[in-house]
């Protein structure tokens, strides 16, 4: 019993984990720039039922959320044999594409998966955060 | 064999000691061995995943339940079977997990649990003995099979926890070394955990896509098995017929699927011909295979279940049709009396559906033999681009070439089918098509009769 007491202890501390999700490319869908400005108010839509989707989801909260400069804006820094240099960005060309990201209170990465649907249809990218050691 | 004299014949839990051998029964040790085997055989999967579910701790789980099979493989042989085997084997699991659980607890050590999904229950803890344990199977499947898991980890996962088989097996049947494949299962688990693939009940719309997935996770691996691959061994029908089991694990919880009844029908309609499938380290095709080798009890299961699928969509329906397909084969008692007609528009629907290029060259296939050789090779225009590295396309060409008499055309695609090929086995076997081809192929080569 003493057990099963401390497994019900623990379950209520990991009710819930840390997601970053990376809104890492456009997809197929053209770059914002481009859209029309109803295209984009569309988007912006999304992102607005989103919020109100993670907001109806017990167990769900958006810890911060923000769009993010474009690659061309990014500044790289690589330390080499204790050498630190700067460049212009991004790291990688994957990177060019990066929109934002939202840091998510979530219970489990499919309710994650599932929200993510309601977003513009960008390529995404979850990864739960690390709990502190 | 221990002597066993000065010991009472019968225990007080009303065992028999280990070595007592009464006239016409197996030894004490056979008869425990046996009872393990099959245990293990049978409810390894039901067992893990009710610790699994009871604990939310995969690792500790799957440890403690090997940890009760290693006590079992000593104890029982010499202090007799347990009335309760698969009780016996729940507690004392349940206890090495309880003992690891305590040490972290004391340790201050907080591993991660399993996440669930929001409104799940923990199964309750198994109460009298006799009791049926509880069917956490399903869940621990889908947990093997989340598309978040590289496709090649996901159904080696679901042999080890499903199924139990030992890592190094797995690692034979998927032509990797033990390390390669225990690391690949560590990562494997580590994703679930880390990543929290939530164990649970999907809702009715997320399940049947779930389940679409698990069920090409399982027939990606039997496939696997009955695929030529590089290398000197032809089949793999070991990884077959683990799949096999795996589809008819599934099929144990998740009876109403159509897409779940449709693979099992068609795996075991197709695993029915293993025997028949090689011989002397040939393959042997469909059409020269001796159908007495055929497990008859198998095709009868598996046309009874192919008998019970009901029009579908989507992969369901893709399943159903290769079912039906593999039914009418299994059906026929001669290659000649095959329902080839049948065979080639359940082709065509399959095509239709899919669009797939494997697909069409099969059509080809069944259409050259329901309806010509010049009908079949007409189908295969355009597959070339397609399936520009794929072997079968200018085999198939050659052999309907062949029966067409066009032995230039045979020869050129044997030869082209040859580089392409990448089992020695085959390549020889299309060699030996070469070498007739090329000795018949006189200035009037006749045609075949």
């Amino acid at each position: 019993m003493l057990v099963s007491a401390a497994v019900a202890d623990r379950d209520q501390r990991s009710l819930t984990v840390k997601y970053f999700v990376l809104l890492a490319g456009q997809g197929e869908l053209p770059p914002w720039d481009q859209l029309t400005p109803e295209e984009q108010e569309a988007g912006m839509a999304r992102h607005a039922a989103f919020d109100e989707a993670c907001a109806a989801r017990p167990g769900v909260e958006i810890v911060s959320a923000e769009a993010l400069g474009d690659g061309t804006m990014a500044t790289t820094l690589r330390t080499r044999g204790g050498e630190m240099t700067i460049t212009d960005g991004p790291f990688a060309e994957a990177a060019e594409q990066i929109g934002g990201y939202y840091l998510l209170d979530a219970p489990d990465l499919d309710t994650v998966i599932e929200l993510c649907r309601v977003l513009p249809a960008y390529d995404i990218d979850i990864r739960p955060v690390l709990d502190a050691p | 064999m221990t002597s066993t004299s000065g010991r009472s014949s019968t225990l007080r839990d009303g065992t028999v000691p280990a070595g007592t051998v009464p006239d016409g029964t197996v030894p004490r040790e056979v008869a425990a061995a046996r009872t393990i085997e099959a245990v293990y055989r049978a409810e390894w999967g039901r067992l893990l995943a009710l610790l699994v579910a009871r604990t939310r701790r995969l690792d500790l789980a799957e440890d403690g339940l090997g940890e009760a099979v290693a006590r079992a493989t000593e104890r029982w042989p010499r202090d007799g079977v347990p009335a309760n085997p698969v009780g016996w084997l729940y507690t004392t699991a349940h206890r090495q997990v309880v003992g690891r659980l305590r040490a972290e607890a004391i340790a201050g050590r907080k591993a991660p649990l399993l996440a669930v999904r929001p409104g799940w229950v923990r199964p309750a803890e198994p109460g009298e003995p006799g009791e049926r344990l509880a069917d956490e199977r399903l869940h621990v499947i889908l947990l093997c099979c989340h598309p978040a898991l590289p496709r090649e980890s996901r159904s080696a996962l679901a042999l080890r926890l499903v199924l139990g088989t030992p890592t190094e097996q797995i690692a034979r049947l998927f032509l990797v070394s033990p390390a390669t494949m225990a690391a690949r299962l560590t990562r494997a688990k580590r994703k679930i955990v880390g990543a929290g693939i939530p164990l649970g009940h999907p809702a009715e719309d997320e399940l049947r896509a779930r389940l679409d997935e698990v069920c090409r996770t399982i027939y990606l691996a039997f496939t696997a098995g009955y695929t030529p691959g590089a290398g000197p061994d032809l089949l793999r029908v070991d990884l077959a017929g683990e799949a096999v089991r795996l589809a008819a694990a599934l099929s144990d919880v998740a009876p109403d699927a159509g897409q779940v009844r449709a693979l099992l029908a068609l795996l075991v309609l197709q695993h029915a011909r293993r025997d028949a499938r090689q011989r002397d380290g040939c393959l042997v095709t469909l059409a020269e295979q001796d159908r007495s080798r055929w497990h008859h009890e198998e095709i009868e299961a598996g046309l009874a279940l192919a008998a019970g699928l009901r029009p579908a969509e989507g992969y369901a329906e893709e399943l159903r049709l290769q079912a039906r397909i593999a039914a009418e084969h299994a059906r026929a008692p001669t290659a000649a009396a095959t329902g080839w007609t049948s065979i080639a528009d359940r082709y065509a629907e399959l095509e239709s559906l899919t669009g797939s290029a494997i697909v069409r060259l099969n059509r080809a296939v069944a259409v050259s033999e329901s309806g010509g050789p010049a009908a079949g090779l007409a189908l295969l225009d355009g597959l070339d681009e397609v399936l520009a590295d794929n072997h079968r396309v200018p085999a198939v060409r050659a052999e309907l070439a062949r029966r067409l008499g066009d032995t230039g055309l045979a020869r050129a695609s044997y030869r082209r089918a040859i580089d392409l090929c990448a089992n020695d086995v085959e390549r020889a076997h299309l060699r030996a098509r070469l070498a007739e081809v090329e000795s018949a192929d006189g200035p009037a080569s006749p045609p075949d009769p």
